[in-house]
């Protein structure tokens, strides 16, 4: 049984993406901190991503670094931050460091009843601007689908 | 229904496929600037600012205006009108990343339940 995934702009600063995920907290957890279990599943096959590397220190104080290919694109994505505050298996928060101004905080969290999981990942940018800013220029979700999407609308309006 | 264009699609990828052009996107996201203030600010000479800027603008991403000797470069049309495209595609990106996830997790618990 597949739970929806929904995606709201929460507010002027924040997004948040959320999911019940069919096991326990700890087990949810370690796909979110291990990066061989990371790297599985955060860049989807279905997208056409595939991951270059991926580093992740998931400790309090920690930092990580993943690096994405396409072969629309001639380089490499690359994301980078640190870990803010690791609380297994509640509670993981990060920062957003790989643009020029300061980046959204990424808070995830996992809340098990009856052997599932719900996973809440809120975002929240620095400012309304900064917010609207990644969603004109497609940098925070810039993936060729939504390019696409992003098309459509661009034809639409033309 | 909107009739599906595959070289503006093109023109899109292309544009965007740029690591420069994604920079100069993000600076026109703050506020309008001049093609010097861009080629400045990526350490560019002029020509080749005016070429990225020239993609960027044949996608529809980017418009310019020439007043006087200077040419203003500011955010195409689509500016946030498509905000709700965008995050049904970060919907879809997160609903393929939860699949994943949840196939990995499964296989996780069946491990854990081997292990016991």
């Amino acid at each position: 049984m597949t739970s929806q995934t929904t995606v709201e702009r929460t507010s002027d600063r924040e997004m948040i993406a959320t999911r019940v995920v069919n096991g326990p907290a700890h087990l949810v957890f370690d796909a979110w901190t291990k990066p061989e279990l990371m790297m599985r599943w955060w860049a989807p096959k279905s997208f056409g991503i595939t991951f270059l590397s991926c580093e992740i220190d998931a400790r309090t104080g920690g930092s990580y670094r993943l690096e994405f290919g396409h072969p629309d694109f001639d380089q490499p994505m690359v994301f980078f931050g640190r870990y803010t505050n690791v609380s297994p298996p509640h509670l993981l928060v990060w920062t957003n460091d790989e643009g020029e101004d300061e980046g959204a905080i990424t808070t995830v969290t996992f809340e098990e009843t009856d052997g599932r999981t719900r996973v809440t990942v809120h975002d929240l940018y620095p400012s309304k601007e900064s917010l609207d800013q990644a969603i004109a220029s497609g940098s925070t979700g810039a993936w060729p689908e939504q390019f696409q999407s992003l098309d459509d609308l661009l034809v639409e309006l033309a | 229904m909107v009739q599906y264009s595959t070289s503006r699609l093109d023109a899109s990828f292309a544009a965007l496929s740029d690591a420069t052009r994604r920079g100069v996107l993000e600076r026109l996201g703050r506020s309008d600037a001049s093609i010097t203030e861009l080629a400045d600010k990526f350490h560019m000479t002029l020509t080749g600012m005016k070429k990225h800027v020239g993609v960027l603008e044949q996608a529809g991403l980017v418009t310019t205006e020439k007043v006087g000797r200077v040419r203003t470069c500011r955010l195409g049309r689509l500016r946030l009108e498509d905000e709700a495209a965008w995050i049904e595609g970060h919907r879809r990106l997160w609903d393929a990343r939860f699949d994943d996830l949840d196939a990995v997790v499964q296989e996780l618990k069946q491990k854990e339940k081997a292990d016991d």
